[in-house]
Order: C-alpha cells, then structure tokens, then sequence
C-alpha cells in the first residue's frame, strides 16, 4: 500500500468528473437533432435560426466544459 | 509486442513525443527561463496572427476596387459576416462595439487557422489567451450594462416574467450564471482547440508503429486516415469556435443594452 491516496482519489475523480461530458455531448445532440427535425419540416424559416442553433449548442456544451474543468482542476490544482 | 511498448513509452527513438509537448510555451531564443518580457513562441505566432490580419484586411483591401481582389473579397465577406451578426443579435445600438468584436473575430479566426499548419504554436489553445479575451468582454459588458441602464441592469437577475415565489430562486441561479460566463467562453474555446490538436498528435504517434512492429500493418494506414479525417475536423471546428465566442459576445453585449427579460 505505497503512494499517496489524496492523488488517487483526485485521478478517480478527474475520471468521473469525465462522464459529466457524455451528458453535454447528449445535449448537444438533442439541440442539433431537434433543429434538424425542424429545419426539414420548414426548410425557408432554417437559414435564419442556424444563429440560435450555435447559441443553443453553446449554452448545452457550457455544462460539459464545468465537468472538464473539474477534471483538469482535480488532475493539476488539488 | 515489446516493441509497440518501447515505442508508447519513448525508448525507441526520437519519432516518440507527447501529444501534449506541441503546447509547451518555450523562449524563441536560448533555454533560459520564461519572464513576462521573454519572448516566446506564443509571442512569435501571436505576432504572426496580428500580420496576417493586417495583410488581408489593410494591404488587401488598399486597391478598394469596385470589383474586388481575392484578398479584398475575403475582408469584405468577413466584415459584412460580423456586421450582419452584430445587427441581428446585438440589436442597432450594438453597432458601436462593431469594431470590439470583429477585432475579437479576426484574431481567434486566425489564431486557430494558422494553428492548423504543420509545426505551428496555437495560441488560442492556451487558457491564459483565451481567459484574457472572456474576461475583456465580461469586463466590457458588465461596464456598459451598468453606464447604459444604471441600477436597472439589475434587472437582469430579477426575471419579472416568473411568479413572484421562484424570482429569489431565480436570481441566485441568474447571478452564478452571470459570473461563470468567462469561465465558461474561455474554457469553451481552449478546450476545443487543444482536445483537436492532442487528438490529431495522439495518431501522429501510432503513425510510424509500422518502422518497428508488424501490427504498423494495420495501424498506420488507419491513423493516417485518421489523422486526414481529424483535420478535416479541426478546419470547421476553427471556425465554428470563434464563430460561437463571437456570438456569445453579441448575446452578452444584448443583454447589456436590453436588460429586461
């Protein structure tokens, strides 16, 4: 039982701190798959939304980011 | 099967790098250590970024012909690109910071495209770049919002539209939204350029397996098209990136102007 358990719990959690990305990759899917459903049904009203799509993107990936920061924080910062 | 080994951990030869060795910020001259006033190769291709700009924008344009050069073109495209996004999120008022945010356009487009060369430094895979930038607009927004509407850019937080019970709620989660939006615009763009450029370094090292193990047969051939597939990737992901900081700073620069939900 050598090496420092601090780190280790800090590795494992850096790992599950990763799962929290799968989350934001299903929401970013939701967003883009929704807006193709709809942009298939009224293809003219779809060019003037694709500004709305990458906000929305955006917002759905910003949570995933919070769970890749906690990861980096967890490997480099504690 | 030794042999794949040797090469993972870098006992082979001087074909092995880390993926994450092409973000090392290293002084252009000598090994010495890096002060503020060193300069870096974050300093050279930050540089590089900044002529770029200038050439296309300033010497391409200099002929200002009716029908316009390729270089001409292009800034033209890229100016009415911003200017119409400007206008349709930011609203008329927002075209005073036209310039503010087609500056931050230019140089995050260019940053990441010139990053895509071979042996290039991406500067906007630092955090450090890109946190400067967030924190610049949060600045900026948060300023204006505060000279244009005074006390009333509180109203942000106070979402007049929610029944009376939820707005205390409401306005905690809208004041911790507020204040992780650099975190969040600063990490978004870093993290997306270094996970590409890891990626893409990630088979660049599987690449040579085929000079020392008989599984190359198989391996190589497949990161290559990897790598290709991947840097298709990146060229959009470049531009989608500093499409959506931009945007993000059109939204910000909204609700600065127009506080009200």
């Amino acid at each position: 039982m050598e090496g420092d358990i601090v780190q280790m719990g800090a590795y494992i959690g850096a790992g599950l701190a990763c799962m929290g990305m799968g989350g934001s990759a299903i929401g970013v899917g939701n967003v883009a798959g929704n807006f193709l459903s709809g942009a298939l049904r009224n293809p003219s009203a779809a060019a003037g939304q694709t500004a709305t799509l990458f906000i929305g993107i955006a917002f759905a990936e910003a949570l995933g980011i919070f769970s890749f920061l906690v990861a980096l924080l967890l490997m480099f910062a504690v | 099967m030794t042999n794949v080994a040797e090469v993972e951990h870098g006992v082979e030869g001087e074909l092995v790098f880390h993926p994450m060795d092409q973000f090392i910020v290293k002084p252009l001259f000598g090994d010495g250590p890096v002060h503020w006033y060193t300069p870096t190769n974050v300093t050279l291709w930050m540089a590089i970024t900044v002529a770029a700009i200038f050439f296309m924008m300033v010497i391409g344009t200099r002929g200002r012909a009716v029908i316009p050069s390729r270089a001409q073109s292009i800034a033209e495209l890229a100016y009415g690109f911003i200017h119409k996004m400007v206008e349709d999120v930011a609203g008329k008022d927002g075209l005073k910071f036209f310039p503010y945010i087609f500056t931050l356009f230019m140089f995050i487009v260019f940053s990441n495209f010139l990053g895509l060369l071979p042996r290039a430094f991406t500067t906007t895979s630092h955090i450090a770049v890109t946190g400067v930038l967030a924190l610049l607009v949060f600045v900026t927004v948060t300023v204006v919002g505060f000279v244009k509407n005074g006390a009333g850019f509180l109203g942000l937080f106070w979402v007049q539209s929610a029944p009376l019970a939820l707005r205390p709620v409401l306005a905690l989660i809208e004041v911790i939204s507020y204040f992780v939006r650099p975190v969040s615009h600063s990490i978004r763009l870093a993290g997306n350029m270094m996970a590409g450029h890891a990626v893409m370094k990630v088979f660049a090292a599987f690449a040579p397996l085929i000079l020392f193990s008989g599984v190359g047969i198989a391996v190589t051939p497949l990161s290559i098209v990897a790598i290709t597939a991947m840097y298709g990737l990146e060229v959009l992901v470049a531009f989608i990136q500093a499409y959506v900081f931009t945007i993000l700073t059109c939204v910000y620069l909204k609700d600065a102007l127009h506080p009200a939900h």
